[in-house]
Order: structure tokens, then sequence, then C-alpha cells
């Protein structure tokens, strides 16, 4: 068990700069999902901890200690990697000893760690088999194994779960889970896909174009996303954003055609902002409701369990997500309403969270 | 489903293949079966047509004495000259894939010696191990006598193996890099999470996976060596001094052109043609079949 601390960590190739500035606390036994489109820099983030990547700038200590210059092996972190990694020429056994086999432990105490880590994973019955003999989700197992039977300071994952299938993805995030219940070791996982970083995190961090955009639980980074960027990424589907003004009585939205009566706060009229609401905060109503929007269908889209709808409002596409049995067609008019706390405001400019109009409630229709 | 074109007539499948039908025909199997031909039979010392002997040729060739010192040779120059190409090239492309300074370089440089025929290589070589003028002058000038290829077999044989070698490590290193290029980043990135270092991910990891590499290479170089020395040979020792380098490929050629014995080098070749089917069927089926991984 141990502490991540990460201070003005920063990467650069060449030419081209690609993590700017990263500052992250990681307490022990957390479980931190690193979340972010690709080429964000978050495998190079996680890869830098791992002592994969030159640190251009800043520090990385676990425990305390600096590990800017310790060699991979001297941090105590172990690995799984996305393509699993595993050696081709080695057994499923011999794959999980290798770092005992290398680290000199005696071959009967090793034996009998590969088995208890076996145990576990339930590869018992394919310890003597070669990599290429397992499917998928056997050698991700082997993969855990590695990395578990080092029983290392912190666990790092790097998207581990993108080369299975959808079922078994389900299947290894609960076992993943369980076992850091069970092992209670640090552990990074680094993913694109927001359900594995939603489900698997203690703490979530978003990151965007080599910067982090926002730490906090998985509940907090939903509902109170503290950027534009945060704020379309998480949550599917994404949320809806309208383009807004500000003007002397408040918000001109969509080119003008509604008003939003929120107080000023300070802020210079002209300023643009961006008001986003989630898909699941809207409610379908009958078109002409007092209070409501009135948009029309473009596309339905059945997902069993609910339907998103989504509509024209105004020229501006909207979704919104409903699981009440309503069906309608493509179109057809319809109201939208929903609840002025629900509402995030964001600078259009610098895309960070405007929490000015939150005082200014009450907030009409539109 | 492997995806085939068929052909509807089995004679236009031939008519394809005819043009490399010829080549192989013209250039292999027509001078093959003439050596046969000319090994179980005898010239005569005038001309007028050969007289049929069987395996007198072959008797005599491996009661000779000086048939037995030139395979020894052969035998010696292939395993030394195979293993010194073998071991630099694979040293260097390891050194190469871990992107050391200048890689790109030796990349580009290394593939060039390969590029070079072997006498004009061997006439390089045998300026540069000249024992009366540069660099082994010099030593020549602290040891006196340390070599002479003129004089010393031993200097001979090592002249040969130098310059052979010299040119195989270019060819070697590019296949080894290939090889060390192949294996996923991640392998060696999993090993050292695992906590080895340089050298023990080195034989734990990278040495068995380009073991399929490494037994092509040992084929090609110890054919090669029994073949492809007969510029450097001639050039540099004309197989001397006192037959200390007279490979079999050059006794071959000695022994026929020079001596004028047909018959005898016909069944020399044979021999060498032999010894390189046998070495390639026992490589390919017994050493490659164990180090397939994918």
């Amino acid at each position: 068990m141990a502490s991540i601390t990460i201070r003005d960590v920063y990467k650069s190739y060449a030419k081209m700069q690609v993590v700017h500035g990263v500052n992250l606390d990681i307490t022990s036994g957390e479980f931190v999902v690193i979340l972010g489109p690709s080429g964000c820099g978050k495998s190079t983030l996680l890869r830098m901890i791992a002592g994969l990547e030159e640190i251009s700038g800043g520090t990385i200590a676990i425990d305390g200690a600096i590990v800017n210059r310790l060699e991979p092996r001297e941090r105590g972190c172990a690995m799984v990697f996305q393509n699993y990694a595993l050696y081709p020429h080695m057994s499923v056994a011999q794959n999980i000893g290798y770092s005992l086999k290398v680290a000199g432990v005696p071959t009967a105490e090793r034996t009998q760690r590969i088995q208890a880590v076996a145990r576990i994973l339930e590869l018992e019955q394919l310890l003597d088999r070669k990599p290429m003999a397992l499917s998928g989700g056997q050698r991700q197992r082997v993969a855990m194994g590695r990395a578990m039977i080092r029983e290392p300071k912190v666990f790092l994952f790097d998207e581990p779960l993108s080369n299975l299938d959808a079922k078994l993805r389900v299947q290894m995030r609960s076992e993943i889970r369980k076992l850091h219940r069970r092992l209670s070791a640090t552990s990074v996982f680094v993913t694109h896909d927001q359900v594995e970083a939603m489900t698997l995190a203690d703490r979530l961090v978003v990151m965007n174009g080599g910067r982090v955009e926002q730490v906090g639980t998985p509940s907090e980074i939903y509902s109170r996303p503290a950027s534009r960027f945060v704020a379309t990424f998480v949550g599917a589907p994404a949320m809806n954003m309208l383009e807004g003004e500000v003007t002397l009585d408040g918000l001109s939205l969509l080119g003008g055609s509604r008003r939003l009566a929120v107080s000023r706060a300070g802020l210079p009229v002209g300023t643009k902002v961006a008001v986003g609401i989630r898909p699941e905060a809207v409610r379908l109503v009958a078109p002409g409701t007092p209070g409501a929007l009135n948009a029309t269908v473009d596309l339905v889209e059945e997902l069993g369990a609910g339907r998103v709808v989504y509509v024209d409002l105004d020229g501006a596409a909207f979704s919104v997500m409903t699981s009440e049995a309503v069906h309608p067609a493509p179109g057809s008019a319809v109201g939208l309403q929903f609840s002025e706390a629900d509402l995030h405001f964001f600078s259009s400019e610098t895309g960070s969270r405007l929490d000015v109009f939150k005082a200014s409630v009450p907030v009409p229709a539109l | 489903m492997e995806k085939r074109v068929t052909f509807s007539r089995w004679s236009i499948g031939i008519l394809f293949a005819v043009p490399q039908l010829i080549l192989i025909f013209t250039f292999f199997y027509w001078p093959a079966g003439q050596a046969v031909y000319w090994s179980l039979t005898l010239q005569q010392p005038w001309g007028g047509g050969n007289i049929w002997v069987g395996l007198d040729n072959f008797r005599s060739i491996l009661s000779n004495a000086d048939y037995w010192n030139s395979i020894t040779a052969s035998l010696t120059f292939a395993a030394i000259s195979t293993g010194l190409a073998m071991l630099i090239a694979l040293v260097i492309a390891t050194l190469t894939d871990r992107q050391l300074a200048g890689s790109r370089l030796y990349r580009v440089v290394l593939i060039w010696p390969y590029g070079i025929a072997a006498p004009a290589l061997a006439m390089a070589f045998r300026f540069i191990l000249a024992p009366e003028a540069g660099f082994m002058a010099v030593v020549n000038q602290v040891w006196p006598g340390f070599w002479d290829p003129g004089l010393d077999g031993t200097d001979a044989m090592a002249s040969i193996i130098v310059a052979f070698s010299w040119k195989y490590v270019g060819y070697n290193f590019i296949f080894f890099l290939a090889a060390l290029q192949a294996i996923p980043r991640s392998l060696i990135e999993a090993a050292a999470m695992d906590g080895s270092g340089v050298i023990r991910r080195f034989w734990d990891i990278q040495f068995p996976l380009i073991t399929p590499t490494i037994f092509f290479l040992l084929v090609i170089n110890i054919t090669e060596s029994f073949q492809d020395s007969f510029g450097i040979v001639d050039i540099m020792t004309s197989g001397g001094p006192a037959n200390a380098t007279n490979l079999m490929v050059y006794k071959i050629y000695s022994d026929g052109f020079k001596g004028l014995d047909y018959s005898g080098a016909a069944a020399q070749s044979i021999i060498l043609m032999l010894l390189i089917i046998v070495l390639t069927i026992f490589q390919f089926r017994f050493i490659e079949r164990r180090v397939h991984y994918r």
C-alpha cells in the first residue's frame, strides 16, 4: 500500500508537449481511474508512474520518495497491459511466476505462490498452457495474476479491458473491483470507457489534451462537471449544450429565440455562455404544456429499459432520455420540461464552470 | 477459409509456371545432372568421350588425405565464421534495437558490406591484413613474426574468416534487427516491470523469441560459408599456405580447372551438394520445428 504524489509533471517528445503540468494526490489503497479520450496523455501519465516513460519535468513520489530516477523494478509497481503482454514462450505458471524467478525466490515457494494466485483467479487448470492456447478472458486473468503475485505497492492498469468483448468486460470489471477490495492495494486504472470509469473508481480523474480537467468521485463528476469538456464527455448520451449570451435581464439562448431569466451576477453583458442539461433530466410532456419548450422529434433510439429521443429545438440538436413508455413518431411535436436546478453553466470562452448563475433562482420557463 | 485462384484447366497453371521451371532446369537441374554424370565417369586425357568408372572417383577422393584436410578446413571455417558473424550481428542489432544514439546510421551502413562482391572485399582485406604494411605491420613491429598469413596456416585461416564474417555481419544484422523489432514492446516493458534487467530480459524474453531467426541465419550462414567463400579464398590465399585454406569449394575449382581433373572435381561437388542438402534438411526438420510460437 502506498500513496502516489504527482507534482507539476509534464512530458514532451522531441517538439511536442503531451502532458502539461499534472498535479494529483492518490491516497493509499485508493482506486483511481484516469478517464479521457484517446491522445489525452492518460496512458503517458500512467507509464511515467510505472517508469516506462521518462518524466520530462516535475516529480512523482511513491510513499513520499521521489521515483523519477528509479528503474521500473525499483518502484514497486505492477502493471496490466492493454494487450496483456504475456510471454508467448512461457506457460501460464511461468508467466505468473516470472517476477519471482527474477527475484530469486526458491522454486518451492514460487510454486506455492503461483498456486495461491491461480486459485484466486481460477486458473489452476490452465497453468501448463501457453498463452496462445487461452481465450481473451483467460489471458486477461493471467496478466492480472502476473501483477498480483508480486504483492506490489501499486497496481497500474493500462486499458486492460478494451480488448475483451462486451459481456466479458462487465464480468472482468466486477472481478477487478472485488480483487481491489480483497487486496486494497493502491490502483491506478486508465480507460476511455466512461462506464468502466464510473463503476470502478473511488475517485475519477478526467483528462483532456494533456491536462487534468477534474478530479472527484464519480457522482461529483457527473453532477457537478467542472468544465464543458467533462460535462459532455461523461454521461451517455452526452449532455445537451445550448449556446447563449448574457443580456441585461438574464440570458438569451439559441440566437435570441429563447430567454432565461437569471441574474447576471456581475458578468458583463455580451459574455458568451453555454447552458447544459443532461438528457435524463429532461421530461417529455404534451406539446403546448405551460412552461414547456416545444420541439420536433427527429429520431427515437430504443434501449429496452428506456429510449433516447432526439429532437430539434429551434435548429439545435437536443436529446432526451426517458424510461416512460412513450414512442413519439419522428416529425411529431413534443414539449420539453426540466427543473432549473438541473442546469449547468459554462463559459463559452474558457469552458470552465460558472456557478454564479446558481444563486439566481428562480428560473422561469425559457 | 483461404482464398485461392483456381484454374479450370491444369494446362494454364503449367503455362504460368513454365518460365520459372525453365530457369531452374537450365541453371540447376541440368548442370547438377551433368556433374553427377561426370562424377561417375573418367575424362579421356585428349578428349574422345568418357569412360564409365562407377564410384571410383569417390573412392579415390575419400581415400585422399588432402581431401579430408579440405573438409576439416571447411568445417572450421564454417563454424568460426558463422559464429563470429552471427554473434557480432546479434550484439549490434540488440544495441540498435535499444535505440542507442546513431542507430539510424548503423541500420543503413551495416547492410552495405553485403552488397560488395566477395573478390572485391577480399582484395581490400588483403591490403588491410598485409603483414608488411598497415596496421598488422605495426603489430609485427611489436611482436616480430606474430602475423604472416603467407607462411602461417592459422593466420591465413583467420584472414579469410575475418573477411567472410565482415561481409555477413551486415546481412545477419538486418534479420536480427527485424526479428527484435517484431517483438511487441510491451513484452519488454512487462519484463522490466517484473524486475528483469537489460541482460536478463535479453536472455529470458528476446533471445527465445528470435530463435526462429537464429536458426534461419544459421542455415544460411553455413551454406554460404561453403559457397560464397570461393572469391575470398581465391584472392586472399589461393588455398595456401600448404593447403591450410583449401576449402572444399576452392579445391573443386583448383582440382578441376587448374589440375584438369574434371571427374574428381565433379565428384567433390556432388559431395559438397549432398552435404549442404543434408545440413539444410536436418536444420529445418529437427530444429526449426521446435521454435515456433505463433
